[in-house]
């Protein structure tokens, strides 16, 4: 057998490089999860037996599964498969590690929320409830009433700038709007708290809530999430497309109304339905514009409405006596407002599949 | 109702660059009229400013005339819409709507320009132009499936006829073979030949036998030289470019010498 030539100067390119081995060392099968499993198993005994914090467990964990995998490879396989054992490795620990935060808040929510989790907790508001008792009927309501606005005002808004950007906008002003709307993605929401306050402070003399006030403070920081993801979806339909539309001599607003929206409604409805469930669970632009209060008000027009985030923090921070029954339904509506947002992503994922263009017969 | 068209000194411009200089031509109505010449010469362009497709590219423009018989298309009062609805076009890969079944995608003509017509007249409109096609025995139990699900050829020949449901005067074809199997070629060409008793056809085709098998006249595009605007070197019959071209670079392109 030839020994495999290394590529000097004298091997030219036309001598194919016989005599590398076809077979290599390898690890036992399952090798990586059952490591990753003691290791996991030893961290979690570092955290109940040894004292050790959770967190300070899982990241040691994940470092010495890492080390053992990489190191246990490079002897058996050698330097390639443990560079690749390795990435898996750092990729596989990361997901680990950013998964334990989200399982801690749902486990908490879960535990501390289901106490009153019951029918009254959704059918009474908490008027003239001082201890036992009372529900976020009115928070619910009102969450759903100032979202559901909010969305009626930033949709259409959102969808048409996004249809200007992709189909019409050109030079400058385009370039200048898509600019100040990345730069909206990032405004901290208590600013558009503060925007949607201040205006209609103007209008109608300090001190003024509404649930309207909420809305437009919420659509503030929900126009630029649709905006964007809308664009991202109409730049996808393929120019083919408005092509195949144009030559058939349809004009180009009903080739965008009856051809570009459609091939793009799944992801736009997606992209939507997500900016909802990001702006459901706001707390600080409804506390300055929307306020608080114990009972039924379903009038976003007229004075201060309840919502479930803000609902949530008021129980908390202004807790009766004994604070228990206060807490209780703080972790309730908190659990509520997560299982509204969970439902949102079904049903995004639920419209995405339903309008998403049909390739198979 | 073919109509003739008649190209008088045509130069093609995106923003400031000349992509095609000085095309002169008559298009015959019941006629194929086919554009070879090597990629990037300009042929697509031009074929595009016939329906003025090419205008939509950004800053993109023409100098020159072009007329469909007596109207000028390039007319200060020339809606481009209903230039092409009087001249439809087939592109290089198939493009049928994906959100659409079978039978929409036919009707999408009419459909999108809100043309109301009775079930029973759009049956028939989407009947003749899938049987024209050449898709109808195919297809006819499948019409409410979406036209994506079909093969590469049938897609073709869905735009085919939907190009045709709305009976332009001239069909404009960019490549429309250059992604299908011999056999759907064979049925787009046949599909050519019959619809040409009816339509003034003008395919560009970077397929050489293609052009001698369905085109009556052939017109041969070729750069300058490197960097320079493409250009009409010459049409003429099909027969005699193929045989007995009257330009040199014609006959080495057809010939192989080159290109």
């Amino acid at each position: 057998m030839p020994t495999p030539t290394s590529q000097s100067s004298e091997s030219d390119l036309y001598t194919p490089l016989t005599g590398a081995p076809l077979t290599a060392g390898q690890l036992p099968r399952g090798a990586a999860p059952l490591t990753l499993a003691i290791v996991a198993l030893a961290a979690l005994g570092l955290w109940q037996f040894a004292d050790w914090s959770p967190a300070g467990a899982a990241v040691v964990g994940a470092l010495v599964y890492t080390a053992v995998i990489y190191l246990w490879s490079r002897v058996v396989e050698g330097p390639r498969k443990a560079t690749d054992r390795l990435v898996t490795a750092v990729v596989t620990c990361a997901f680990l590690l950013a998964l334990l935060p989200l399982i801690s808040v749902v486990v908490t929510v879960l535990s501390n929320g289901l106490a009153r989790f019951d029918t009254e907790f959704f059918s009474y508001s908490m008027r003239g409830i001082v201890g036992e008792g009372g529900g976020a009927y009115h928070a619910i309501m009102g969450t759903l009433i100032i979202t559901a606005l909010a969305a009626l005002i930033s949709v259409p808004v959102g969808l048409l700038t996004a249809v200007y950007l992709v189909e019409y906008g050109r030079g400058k002003l385009a370039k200048a709007i898509t600019f100040f709307v990345d730069v909206m993605t990032g405004i901290p929401s208590i600013v558009a708290g503060l925007f949607a306050y201040a205006l209609f402070a103007l209008i109608f003399g300090p001190g003024v809530r509404m649930g309207i006030m909420g809305a437009i403070a919420l659509s503030v920081l929900m126009i630029p999430v649709v905006v964007r993801s809308t664009e991202e979806m109409l730049k996808l339909v393929p120019n083919e497309l408005r092509e195949a539309s144009y030559a058939l001599a349809v004009p180009k607003w009903r080739t965008i109304v009856k051809v570009v929206l459609p091939t793009a409604l799944a992801g736009i409805a997606t992209g939507v339905t997500l900016a909802i469930a990001r702006v459901i669970g706001e707390t600080a632009p409804l506390l300055i514009t929307v306020g608080i209060t114990s009972s039924d008000n379903f009038n976003p027009f007229d004075g201060r409405m309840a919502t479930l985030s803000v609902f949530s923090y008021y129980e908390y921070v202004n807790p009766g006596v004994p604070p228990q029954f206060s807490l209780d339904r703080a972790w309730a509506a908190a659990l509520t407002l997560i299982i509204i947002v969970m439902v949102l992503n079904l049903v995004a994922r639920l419209i995405s599949r339903l309008f998403a263009p049909k390739t198979r017969a | 109702m073919a109509k003739r068209i008649e190209v008088k000194d045509l130069d093609i411009y995106y923003d400031k660059f000349l992509a095609v200089q000085g095309v002169s031509m008559t298009i015959q109505p019941r006629s194929v009229t086919a554009l070879i010449g090597p990629s990037g010469c300009g042929k697509s362009t031009f074929l595009r400013t016939l329906n003025r497709m090419h205008e939509l590219v950004p800053n993109a423009r023409v100098d020159g005339k072009i007329f469909m018989d007596d109207d000028d298309l390039y007319g200060a009062a020339v809606d481009p819409v209903n230039v092409r609805r009087q001249i439809g076009m087939v592109f290089q890969r198939p493009n049928p709507f994906p959100t659409m079944s079978i039978y929409d995608n036919v009707a999408a003509g009419l459909k999108l320009n809100n043309k109301r017509l009775r079930k029973a007249e759009m049956d028939e409109v989407v009947e003749r132009a899938l049987s024209a096609a050449n898709l109808w025995e195919e297809v006819k139990d499948r019409l409410p499936k979406p036209g994506s699900g079909l093969s590469g050829g049938q897609q073709q020949r869905l735009c085919i006829a939907r190009a045709i449901a709305v009976q332009p005067d001239v069909l404009l074809m960019d490549e429309p073979c250059s992604a299908l199997d011999p056999i759907s070629t064979q049925a787009i060409e046949d599909l050519m030949l019959e619809l040409k008793e009816k339509y003034t056809i003008v395919i560009v085709t970077h397929n050489m036998q293609q052009a001698a098998r369905v085109s009556d006249m052939t017109g041969f595009f070729n750069l300058r030289g490197v960097g320079q605007p493409g250009e009409l070197v010459e049409i003429d019959e099909t027969t005699k470019i193929f045989s007995t071209p009257s330009k040199k670079a014609t006959e080495d392109y057809i010939s192989g010498r080159f290109g």
